[in-house]
């Protein structure tokens, strides 16, 4: 066995009474208030400047609070939301096509194959009209009908348009939006913020968040920071995979860090595969450009119907084309899911079907698209993609279908939170991608900008007060403690150690390592079989890792491959408990495809008796503690997930 | 493919900089140029020897760390398109490629090829902004934009921050990146209320951060990767005599 199980423990996750209208709002009457002249006397630091900390760190400054953000980056406007592409959704209704909250509530929890808590995922969809209305105050560009009106398109998973965009560059916008919202209260001196910062550990007394140490990527000093809540925005953890759509910079540090120090954290292992992403081209790739789910609003999907194909695509007829997704799933055709567009092409792939050099892709075509409604039409609708697509692949669209391949993208797993978006430590939150909450074991494109802003502009402005006003007035910050002191030794260790290891292979070898099992096995598909090997290679994996990395040994100043080596470091732990993750959970929901658990038609297939939580994990010696928290439907009814 | 190189290696802010050569080779076509360079620091790091330091991280032209000159031009030979985004196929075999960082007094050099942006985020805190705080909106549909004045302004907002227009101003001016801010918000209604004010203080602010005064060459616009047009610049100077 790799785990246990603590059926003793059971998770808070402290869900307002009421009927699910009211629930929001029932908590916001009750919560606690920290009054306007107290607020200055409270400090609340801020790790990742993403859409949701930018966002958190503004509301949170604009109410008194002060507040310190840290990113990587070299400026937190360069947080990775800013590579989100298609859009945002909300219920807004403006098409007078049927959208309810209600049903953006249940899309979302249906498409995240009920594997969420239904109080969170319907407080998600009831706060999502305010962020437009919002974001266009701060003057995001969102795209507008030729009468001025706001417009919309459709994204996979539903079946109304909800979807608010800004040209193929929406995540950019929004973020600007609450990086500048941010830089205000720079100015107004409520914020300070720390760039090309990097948290390395969590410092916690009597189980309590009490502040965070951190290290400056460019001279390598390591500061101590004290607090009354630390918030982690920090983003996914995809680039596990090593090839994935995220920013070469993006980890799990921060998060990992902090579950070493006690924070739950729940179903790791399910990872978003996004089915639009360039394919793999090479051994020397570093990452997958996406291409924006939007262009399954007008591109068809398809592979040739033979295998080894040797026609161009162009030449090759309709009789000769299969259209996978419109026979598969005649009511969804290709927007459906992502996880269920993925496993298709996998499918496809693996069946002998796939296109390009690598027979690792499936065609995306524009053709019948550009004949109904003209060139100009697509060139507005999506020219930057095009150009992007050209630009990487040297191929004009316009006139070739593209290739795409499924690549790692957002990570639903993440720290447990309660529904006030607090971990398992008291004092310390978790905000957008790093937390887990709202997508359930999938989740629906455009909601990720959504769940960002939502956590960083609505939620934890209410909730962190809540907390702040039941602590006692006279305890102050301080960082002169032992736990910091102990904190700061454990840290300066760990640099130490990874630099005088001496061997003979790169940080990036290891990850690239890491990525291919987690990929084969812990990927898109996944079987008891092939996890349990992948545990053990993991395990080697890492011992070798410690025997054998080389990087530069400075420790002052700039040394990348230092930072580096840290997040594979954490990379080959987390790896670990994602496969266990997989292990433990016998069933198919979502992105999460066990091979044992499927369909007769090859569809995940749900085991709601035995597997409707939440799995929470806590690290335990020598294994990671399971604990579970169940999920309870009271105003749905979980059915099989069919988009036929 | 192969290439010689002759990149800019400097220790510190306060190190002298040169141009040393290597060599690279069994480079793909279809490798990005960052990619090439992460095959030239893994040579270096197997050797011991220290690594290349560089700006990245997206990867997909749109977060704006990428930086670097490459053989004379901000973000290499292509137009409208960021180092992260070129590709090797864009060179010939065996060329020569001088790779230095970006220059300007108000980015200082940090490492290597490395330079320091902060700058270009004091100048959005001295007011690259409309200040409305989390819940005060109206209703979104309220204003009314035309798509076509939506549009425009959102080719001064598309701006990604790479600073390419500062390294290639003879004068180190940073009016491009300024005015495209102060461009984005004056064209949206919502923005136009606190418009003077803020055109003031983004002047003054890239003024006294060390950036250099706009004497129209257009440099800046040819290279931006976003084809961020000078005309913004216009407006802005329009805008800050009125």
């Amino acid at each position: 066995m790799y785990f246990s199980t603590d059926t003793a423990t059971t998770p808070l996750p402290k869900i307002p009474e009421g009927d699910l209208k009211d629930k929001w709002s029932n908590f916001k009457t009750q919560a606690r208030l920290v009054s306007p002249n107290n607020r200055k006397n409270y400090r609340i630091l801020v790790v990742g400047t993403g859409l949701s900390g930018a966002s958190a760190a503004a509301s949170l400054a604009e109410l008194g609070y002060q507040v310190t953000t840290f990113c990587f980056q070299d400026s937190p406007r360069r947080a990775h939301s800013v590579a989100a592409q298609g859009g945002v959704n909300a219920m807004k209704n403006y098409k007078n096509d049927g959208d309810s909250v209600f049903r953006m509530f249940y899309d979302t929890l249906k498409g995240g194959d009920f594997r969420a808590r239904e109080a969170n995922v319907y407080r998600l969809a009831e706060c999502s009209a305010s962020l437009i209305d919002q974001a266009v105050a701060q003057g995001v560009p969102f795209a507008r009908e030729y009468s001025g009106y706001l417009s919309n398109r459709s994204f996979g998973g539903v079946q109304v348009s909800r979807t608010f965009y800004a040209r193929g560059q929406t995540g950019q916008q929004l973020l600007l939006g609450a990086y500048q919202a941010m830089m205000r209260q720079v100015h107004l001196g409520k914020v300070t913020c720390y760039s090309r910062h990097e948290m390395l550990d969590l410092v916690t007394e009597n189980g309590t968040a009490k502040g965070i140490l951190v290290r400056n990527l460019d001279t390598g000093e390591i500061s101590r920071h004290a607090a009354h809540a630390v918030v982690l925005a920090t983003g996914g953890f995809g680039k596990i995979y090593y090839l994935s759509t995220l920013a070469m910079g993006c980890n799990g540090s921060a998060i990992w860090r902090a579950h070493k120090k006690g924070a739950w954290a729940s179903c790791p292992s399910w990872t978003q595969i996004h089915p639009t992403c360039l394919p793999q081209s090479g051994n020397h790739q570093s990452k997958l450009t996406l291409m924006s789910e939007s262009l399954r609003n007008d591109g068809r999907i398809w592979t040739p119907r033979v295998k080894n194909e040797d026609r161009k695509p162009v030449d090759i007829p309709e009789e000769d084309r299969d259209y996978y997704l419109e026979r598969r799933y005649p009511s969804f055709g290709n927007l459906a899911p992502r996880d269920i567009a993925s496993r298709a092409a996998k499918e496809r792939i693996d069946a002998g079907h796939g296109v390009g050099p690598l027979k690792n892709a499936v065609f995306l075509d524009f053709k019948d698209a550009i004949a109904n409604q003209g060139k100009e039409t697509i060139v507005k609708k999506y020219g930057n993609l095009f150009s992007m697509y050209e630009k990487i692949t040297g191929i004009n669209a316009y006139e070739q279908p593209m290739m795409i391949s499924p690549a790692a993208h957002f990570s639903m797993g993440g720290l447990w939170v309660d529904y006030e978006l607090s971990s398992s430590i008291s004092g310390l939150y978790v905000i957008g991608e790093a937390n887990f909450s709202d997508h359930g074991a999938n989740r629906l494109g455009a909601n990720s900008l959504l769940q960002a802003c939502v956590d960083g502009y609505y939620i934890l402005p209410q909730t962190l007060p809540h907390y702040l006003a039941q602590l006692v007035k006279s305890e102050k910050p301080e960082t002169n403690t032992p736990a910091f002191e102990e904190s700061e030794n454990k840290v300066r260790k760990q640099l130490s150690e990874l630099c005088q290891i001496n061997g003979s292979k790169t940080v990036d070898h290891f990850h690239r390592e890491l990525g291919k099992i987690l990929y084969d096995k812990c990927g898109l598909s996944r079987t008891e079989k092939g996890l349990t090997a992948a545990i053990e290679a993991i395990r080697s994996l890492r011992q070798e890792f410690y025997q054998n990395l080389k990087i530069p040994p400075n420790q002052n100043g700039i040394n990348e491959e230092l930072e580096k080596a840290g997040r594979v470091a954490d990379y080959l732990e987390i790896g670990e408990l994602m496969c266990i993750d997989a292990l433990s959970r016998q069933e198919s929901c979502g992105a999460h495809f066990r091979e044992e658990f499927q369909t007769p038609d090859g569809e995940a297939k749900r085991n709601d008796r035995e597997y409707a939580f939440i799995s929470c994990w806590k690290p335990g010696n020598p294994n990671p503690v399971l604990i579970k928290e169940p999920l309870h439907f009271e105003f749905t009814e979980p059915t099989e997930r069919s988009y036929k | 493919m192969k290439f010689k190189l002759k990149i800019w290696r400097q220790e510190s802010p306060s190190a002298e900089g040169k141009l040393v050569d290597y060599e690279v080779k069994d480079i793909s076509a279809d490798t990005s140029f960052l990619e090439m360079l992460d095959q030239l620091n893994e040579t270096l790091i197997l050797r011991g020897e220290n690594p290349v330091s560089f700006d990245y991280d997206c990867r997909e032209g749109i977060c704006g760390q990428c930086s670097l000159f490459i053989n004379g031009r901000a973000h290499g030979p292509l137009d409208q398109t960021s180092t992260c985004q070129l590709h090797m196929r864009s060179f010939k075999d065996g060329q020569t490629i001088y790779i230095e960082p970006f220059r300007a007094s108000a980015f200082p050099i940090k490492k290597d090829l490395r330079i320091d942006r902060q700058a270009l985020d004091k100048i959005i805190a001295s007011g690259g902004y409309i200040s409305v705080s989390t819940g005060q909106a109206p209703e979104a549909n309220q204003t009314r934009i035309s798509s076509d004045e939506v549009e425009s302004a959102f080719d001064a907002a598309s701006c990604i921050g790479c600073g390419a227009c500062v390294a290639s101003c003879k004068n180190g001016s940073a009016a491009l990146f300024t005015a495209a801010k102060i461009s984005h918000l004056f064209q949206l209604p919502q923005g136009k209320i606190e418009h003077k004010k803020r055109t003031q203080n983004m002047v003054k602010a890239m003024d006294q951060l060390g950036f250099g005064a706009c004497s129209n060459t257009g440099a800046c616009e040819v290279e931006c990767p976003q084809g961020i047009s000078i005309r913004h610049i216009a407006l802005m100077n329009k805008e800050y005599w009125k």
